[in-house]
């Protein structure tokens, strides 16, 4: 999985969300079954990667069922970018 | 002298074919129910009811989703003349043997006769019941006798009386759970009286929510009372809301809303995260009353949000402010609406350190506190002192109240009805101050944390989090911290670990915030390890939220990290 993708997302889930730059965060890590990323920054994460990478999730698309991952979630953009 | 199936069935008499609900689904078209559907379907619900042998006055628990299986589920009980009582849904994040263990916790306490579910959900269920339990039948949604005509005098609804228990509302969580207020169906129309008249009600009034119905906000003001009373609500789901808030604005400009409900923090997360091109043809000029209830309001929200929207038609006036609890049925009092909300710009340190809200003083950081309007016309407030005396004005002190609307009991708790009256007041646990007649809410008494609207118990969370290995009995506390951007509570813990190396802190870490979740779904904003003997305890032994919230805040600030 491309590491243009994960990086970015990862630093941004690490400064912006959980306010813990210095954590590690794993490419299979759960992120919303897990813990992380609470519902009420499930949008901020789809308006992130829209800006980011030119990708739309759908509010439908926002559950752990479309992408729990980082890895899951990078090759969800990867299939939509042009 | 009312029941809710009297009021229902004049409804179908009188109006039978007036759209009462509009249910809102992402990705779905909207489902308009008449109160004749209404109904029909809740009679199909009444009548499996008694073909399982529930009888009035039993307790029937309702877990479904979002839709219209709720709404008949909901009201079959009520014309069967069962007590209805929600439980949230599991959700994707909550551990299915913690989700378990709740349920089991709220049929030991509530002694429910039936729960009612989807078929694919009753292994939950049945996984979650023991022998002995009083539940006599798990109805499956799926095999409900189909809608037909109620036949009111047959109803078991017809047979009660104003002064029985009509519903039970609890509050979420393992604690919550265990205290259901009962309310009767007197208590429940004296307060939509009172509301009715306090909001100036109008004929063209229509209710807009996206609240959850296990939540009183959701359940009492954006469920009953537009059902009750007569007046269309259109309801989205939670769940939909918290991904697209943009849809809140397309439904009140589509429906031509007039009244909504919004905790504090949902001003901030509509004014940050709607994009302009999900707002393209929305006006928002109908919008009457926007009413900032049940957590703590703030000033900033209401300008944030105002300044966001008012290019699509939103008006000032529109946002008003409203204290409400469950055991009141709901509103104690509401501001705003027969002039603007009351803003008291007081002295910041006298407020937090002399508990006085004294005038700005030249030089010193100042507050905006909002008031929280008068008491509506059926309650009465009063602020008490540490001994139970009346409080001066603008000290702070505990929030008191009477009225004809309060809760019958805390259901199958005597215990717990006691302790929350002192001489027929009750006790609220919120301190505020009065001042000309307003009142306004600075904090609580107990270590409640509220999330978004949502009440949160910390020794839940402490106990959940002491299953990590590594992480000890009355050595991990927590509590909420105001975030000014979301404009709600984040929550943090802080636990005493006897390990080292940072590998082994950043597994407890991420392990308490896996347990919490999963057991809770909170999502805790920051976990904070640290060495033994860093926690402040009482003189009792006990952990001292409070004061260990001052020293994290304190370490935080020194360590250039802010909160």
């Amino acid at each position: 999985m491309s590491d243009d993708i994960i990086t970015p997302l990862a630093d941004y889930i690490k400064t912006q969300i959980l306010k813990q730059p210095k954590r590690l965060m794993k490419p299979d890590e759960p992120l919303i079954s897990g813990g992380l990323i609470a519902s009420f920054n499930l949008v901020d994460l789809a308006l992130f990667v829209e800006d980011t990478f030119g990708v739309r999730i759908d509010d439908a698309e926002l559950n752990a069922q479309t992408f729990d991952t980082l890895e899951q979630l990078a090759a969800l953009i990867e299939s939509r970018r042009i | 002298m009312q029941t809710f199936t009297e009021q229902l069935k004049d409804h179908y008499a009188q109006t039978p074919d007036k759209v009462v609900v509009y249910i809102l689904h992402s990705g779905q078209p909207d489902l308009p129910l008449t109160y004749r559907q209404l109904l029909w379907g809740s009679a199909g619900y009444a009548r499996s009811y008694a073909a399982q042998g529930i009888r009035p006055g039993e307790v029937v628990i309702l877990i479904l989703q979002h839709g219209v299986d709720l709404f008949y589920a909901y009201f079959g009980a009520v014309l069967h003349g069962a007590i209805p009582a929600i439980m949230p849904f599991l959700t994707e994040k909550l551990l299915p043997e913690r989700y378990r263990a709740d349920l089991a916790s709220l049929v030991s306490v509530t002694q429910p006769s039936a729960i009612v579910t989807y078929a694919d959900f009753e292994p939950e269920v049945r996984a979650a019941l023991k022998p002995g339990d009083p539940v006599r039948a798990v109805i499956l949604a799926s095999q409900v006798e189909p809608p037909s005509e109620p036949d009111f005098p047959t109803l078991g609804g017809s047979t009660r009386k104003p002064e029985d228990v009509a519903l039970l509302q609890h509050s979420s969580g393992t604690t919550g759970l265990q205290k259901g207020v009962a309310l009767s169906h007197q208590a429940v129309f004296n307060q939509l009286e009172s509301y009715r008249l306090a909001l100036h009600m109008r004929q063209d009034d229509v209710f807009v929510s996206w609240l959850p119905l296990y939540h009183d906000m959701g359940l009492i003001a954006c469920y009953l009372m537009p059902i009750l009373l007569g007046y269309p609500l259109v309801l989205m789901s939670p769940f939909d809301w918290v991904r697209a808030p943009y849809r809140l604005l397309q439904a009140v400009s589509r429906y031509k809303g007039t009244l909504s409900w919004l905790p504090n923090f949902a001003y901030n997360f509509c004014a940050q995260k709607i994009r302009d091109r999900d707002l393209e043809g929305v006006d928002l000029s109908s919008w009457r009353l926007i009413s900032n209830c049940s957590e703590p309001m703030r000033w900033e929200s209401h300008q944030a949000f105002y300044e966001r929207f008012r290019g699509l038609g939103l008006r000032y006036e529109t946002l008003v402010t409203c204290y409400a609890m469950a055991e009141n049925v709901f509103a104690v009092t509401q501001g705003g609406i027969a002039g603007p909300v009351v803003v008291d710009e007081v002295d910041r340190d006298s407020l937090q350190i002399d508990r006085i809200a004294r005038p700005p003083i030249a030089g010193k950081a100042t507050i905006k506190m909002l008031s929280a309007g008068r008491p509506i016309r059926n309650v009465a407030v009063r602020v008490l002192d540490g001994h139970g005396h009346d409080a001066p004005e603008r000290h702070i002190g505990e929030v008191a109240l009477k009225s004809d609307s309060m809760l019958t009991e805390y259901y199958h708790r005597p215990d717990a009805t006691k302790k929350a009256f002192h001489d027929g007041w009750y006790l609220t646990g919120d301190f505020g101050y009065l001042a000309g007649g307003e009142v306004y809410v600075t904090g609580r008494k107990k270590d409640l944390i509220i999330v978004g609207g949502k009440n949160i118990y910390p020794q839940d969370l402490e106990q959940l989090a002491m299953d990590v290995p590594g992480v000890h009995a009355g050595r991990v506390a927590a509590f909420g911290i105001f975030n000014e951007t979301s404009g709600t509570e984040d929550v943090v813990m802080v636990a005493e670990v006897d390990e080292d190396g940072e590998d082994d802190r950043q597994r407890i870490a991420d392990q308490m915030r896996a347990v919490v979740t999963r057991g809770s779904a909170v999502a805790l904003r920051y976990v904070h390890i640290v060495d033994k003997h860093w926690l402040v305890k009482t003189s009792s032994g006990k952990t001292a939220r409070s004061a260990n919230r001052e020293k994290f805040l304190k370490e935080m600030a020194q360590t250039g990290q802010v909160f």
